[in-house]
C-alpha cells in the first residue's frame, strides 16, 4: 500500500515470505483484484477480509501459484509462482473455499495420495496420515469413502491433507465455513499451535471473531481493493469507536429515528433491523436517548468489533 | 498426543521436519509428476476394476460368439476368399478388439474429463500441489494406457482361446489396440477439456462418431466392399488403421509396406497432435 516502490522489491522477498507488489487480475474487463500490495513476514498470521467477490480467493489462488496474474509482482519464498510453480507449491497447504477431495477414495487413501504429489515416501506418508486423522477427528471414518462424509468433515479433511507436507505456509480460504461451533474453536486451537510452531498463516473469513483470534494482522478488501490494514485492535481504533451501542425500533422505525437520534455518539449507522450508535461510552449514549423521550425495544451496548470497521469501510455488513 | 505430534512435526522451531524438503518434493514432482497422478487415477479405477475386466472378457465373449460363430456359419459357407481366406472369425476378431478399445476411449476420455473440470473438479486438488496441469493431464493418459493393455490384452487371450488368432504375431495386437486408443482417444480429451457444459455433446460423439466409424471401419467386412463414396470413413479412422495393423498381427493379413507404415504413421500422428492440444487446454484452463 504505502511507500512500497518496485525496486525494493528484491530486498523485500528476502525478509518475507508473501510479498505481493500491485498485484492485478482482470477477468476480461473485469478487475477481480485491482493493483494491490501486501508482504507477510515469515511466521505472522495474516488475514484477508472482505465481502463476497471482493477478490479474496482470487487473490489467494494466485499466491497458491494455481491463477495467473495480470499485472503486478509476487514472490513467494522468494520465487515467482508462475515460473516457479511446482517449487513455490512444495511449501504450502491450502485449504480451498470449495472442497476437492477425491469423492471415490477411501478418507485415509485421500491423505496418502496427496502426499504422494509431493513425491513423499509412503514410510512417511502413513504414520502422518495416521496423525493427521487424529488431529481432524477422521480416525473411526479412515477406511469410509469421502461421499459417505458430511460437508463438516469433507472440509476437516481437506485441512488435514493441507497439512500433509508439513508446509512453512499454510493458504486456508474460509477454512471454517460449514463447521459447527465446537469443531470451528478446535481448529482455531490448531491453527493457533501451528502459528506457534512457526508457519505462516494466510487466511480468508467472513467471520470477524475468527479475524481478531487468529491474524496478527489483516487488510480489508473490497472490490479488489485494499480498504484499510493492520492489527485487529488497531482497525477497531482507527475506525471504531471503543464502544457501540444498538438499538432495535422495529423495522418500521429504524429507518425515520435517525434524525431524532442526530448528535449523540459520534456516528450513527441505520441498518435494516437496527441503528448503531457508535459513542466512546454506551451506557451514556442510551441515557441520552431516553432522555430525548426515545423507547428502543431492545438496546445493547457492546464493545467495537471488527464487524463495525468493516461497515464503516465497505459501508456493508459482513453477513455470508 | 498424537494430534501434539502432527502439529509439532510441522516446522516446529528446533524440531526436526520429517518430510523432505520442498526442494526435493519439487524435484521429484517434476521429474516424476505424471506417474503420481496416474497412480491416483489407477486407484480410482480399482474401484471400478471389475466393470473393466468385464468389459474386457464378456464383450469379446458375446460379441465373438454371436458374430463369430453364429454369424460366421453363414458367411463362411459363401467362402472364405472374401475375408483374406480365413475363418470369417479369425477376419472379425483384430477388428473387434480394436474398437473396443476405441470405445473404451470415448468413455475415459470424455466424462472424466469434466469430472476434472467441472463435475466434482477432481483435477484442482492435484493443481494446488506441485504437480502441473500437463503432468495431471499426462497421468490421466498414463492410467488409461494401463487400462487399455490391460482390456486388451484379456481380450486377446479370449480371442486366442476361439482360435482367432492363427498367427504367433497376435499379442502384437494388443499395443496396436492401445494406439488406436490413444490416436483417438486424446483428440477427444482436447475436446472435452474445452467444453464448459455438457450439453449432451459426448452421447452426440458416440452416436455421431463412435458408431459410424465403428461400422465402417472394414470392421465386419473389408472396407474396399464399400462404394468409395463411404470408404473415406474407414481411412480417417482409427479403427479400420489399427484394425489393418492388427489382422496383420493376428493372421498374417499381407500388405505393402508402405501402407503399413501409413497406418501407424496416421496413428501416431492423431494421438501426438491430441497430446499437443490437450496440454495446451490443460494448462489454459487451469491457469486462469
Ligand atoms: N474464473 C473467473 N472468471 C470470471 N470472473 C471471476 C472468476 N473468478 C472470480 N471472478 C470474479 O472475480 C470477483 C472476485 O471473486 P473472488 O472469488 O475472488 O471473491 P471472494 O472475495 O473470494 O468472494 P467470496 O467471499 O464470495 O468467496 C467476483 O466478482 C467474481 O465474479
Ligand atoms: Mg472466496
Amino acid at each position: 500500500m504505502s511507500g512500497v516502490s518496485n525496486d525494493d522489491s528484491h530486498d523485500h522477498s528476502q525478509r518475507y515470505v508473501i510479498s505481493a507488489t500491485n498485484l492485478t487480475k482482470k477477468y476480461g474487463d473485469f478487475t477481480a483484484v485491482d493493483d494491490i500490495s501486501f508482504h507477510v513476514p515469515a511466521g505472522e498470521s495474516f488475514g484477508l477480509l472482505g465481502p463476497n467477490g471482493a477478490g479474496k480467493s482470487t487473490t489467494m489462488r494466485m499466491i497458491g501459484g494455481v491463477s495467473q496474474r495480470t499485472s503486478g509482482s509476487l514472490s513467494i519464498m522468494g520465487l515467482d509462482p508462475e515460473q516457479h510453480g511446482p517449487e513455490v507449491r512444495a511449501h504450502l497447504g491450502v485449504v480451498p473455499q470449495q472442497d476437492n477431495l477425491d469423492e471415490e477414495l477411501k478418507v485415509r487413501d485421500n491423505l496418502l495420495v496427496y502426499g504422494r504429489y509431493f513425491g513423499l515416501p509412503m514410510s512417511y506418508l502413513k504414520p502422518r496420515a495416521d496423525e493427521l486423522l487424529e488431529f481432524a477427528q477422521l480416525t473411526d471414518k479412515a477406511k469410509a469413502k469421502v461421499d459417505a462424509l458430511s460437508g463438516g468433515m469433507k472440509r476437516r479433511l481437506t485441512i488435514a491433507r493441507s497439512l500433509i507436507n508439513e508446509p512453512s505456509i499454510l493458504l486456508l480460504d474460509e477454512p471454517t465455513t460449514g463447521l459447527d461451533p465446537q469443531a470451528r474453536h478446535i481448529l482455531w486451537d490448531r491453527l493457533f499451535r501451528l502459528k506457534e510452531a512457526g508457519t505462516t498463516l494466510i487466511l480468508t473469513t467472513h467471520y470477524m471473531d475468527e479475524a481478531e483470534q487468529l491474524c496478527d494482522r489483516l487488510i480489508v478488501v473490497d472490490k479488489g481493493r485494499i480498504m484499510a490494514e493492520g492489527s485487529p485492535a488497531s482497525l477497531i481504533r482507527e475506525y471504531s469507536t471503543r464502544e457501540v451501542l444498538e438499538l432495535r425500533f422495529g423495522s418500521e422505525r429504524n429507518a425515520t429515528v435517525g434524525a431524532e437520534l442526530e448528535g449523540i455518539g459520534e456516528r450513527l449507522e441505520t441498518l435494516p433491523d437496527r441503528v448503531l450508535v457508535y459513542a466512546h461510552d454506551g451506557e451514556a449514549a442510551l441515557e441520552q436517548v431516553h432522555a430525548r423521550g426515545l423507547h428502543p425495544l431492545t438496546s445493547l451496548v457492546r464493545r467495537s468489533s471488527l464487524e463495525d470497521v468493516f461497515l464503516r469501510l465497505t459501508g456493508r455488513s459482513l453477513v455470508d | 498426543m498424537t494430534e501434539q505430534a502432527a502439529l509439532t512435526g510441522t516446522a516446529a522451531p528446533g524440531a526436526p521436519r520429517r518430510a523432505h524438503s520442498p526442494a526435493v518434493s519439487a524435484a521429484r514432482a517434476r521429474r516424476w509428476g505424471a506417474f503420481y497422478y496416474a497412480e491416483q487415477v489407477l486407484r480410482v479405477m480399482k474401484g471400478y476394476g471389475w466393470t473393466i475386466v468385464m468389459y474386457g472378457v464378456g464383450q469379446p465373449v458375446a460379441y465373438l460368439f454371436a458374430m463369430g460363430v453364429g454369424l460366421a456359419t453363414l458367411v463362411d459357407t459363401r467362402g472364405a476368399a472374401g475375408f483374406g481366406g480365413v475363418s470369417y472369425l479369425a477376419f472379425i476378431a483384430p477388428a473387434l478388439l480394436i474398437s473396443a478399445a476405441v470405445m473404451a476411449a470415448a468413455n475415459e476420455f470424455t466424462f472424466p474429463v469434466m469430472d476434472g473440470f467441472k463435475w466434482r473438479r477432481v483435477y484442482y486438488g492435484p493443481h494446488a500441489s506441485p504437480l502441473t496441469p500437463e503432468q495431471i493431464a499426462a497421468g490421466q493418459i498414463i492410467a488409461v494406457t494401463v487400462r487399455f493393455l490391460l482390456q486388451s490384452a484379456i481380450y486377446f487371450a479370449v480371442v486366442a482361446l476361439f482360435g482367432a488368432s492363427p498367427s504367433g504375431w497376435g499379442w502384437l495386437s494388443v499395443p496396436v489396440a492401445t494406439l488406436a486408443g490413444l490416436s483417438f482417444g486424446l483428440p477427444l480429451m482436447a475436446y472435452a477439456a474445452s467444453i464448459k457444459n455438457d450439453k449432451g455433446q459426448f452421447a452426440m460423439v458416440m452416436r455421431f462418431i463412435v458408431m459410424p466409424l465403428f461400422l465402417f471401419s472394414g470392421t465386419f467386412f473389408p472396407l474396399e466392399t464399400l462404394p468409395l463414396g463411404v470408404r473415406w470413413v474407414g481411412w480417417i479412422s482409427p479403427i479400420w488403421h489399427g484394425t489393418e495393423l492388427g489382422r496383420m498381427a493376428t493372421y498374417g493379413y499381407q500388405e505393402p509396406p508402405a501402407v503399413t507404415a501409413v497406418h501407424l504413421l496416421f496413428l501416431v500422428a492423431l494421438a501426438v497432435a491430441g497430446w499437443i492440444l490437450t496440454k495446451r487446454q490443460f494448462a489454459k484452463r487451469m491457469g486462469s
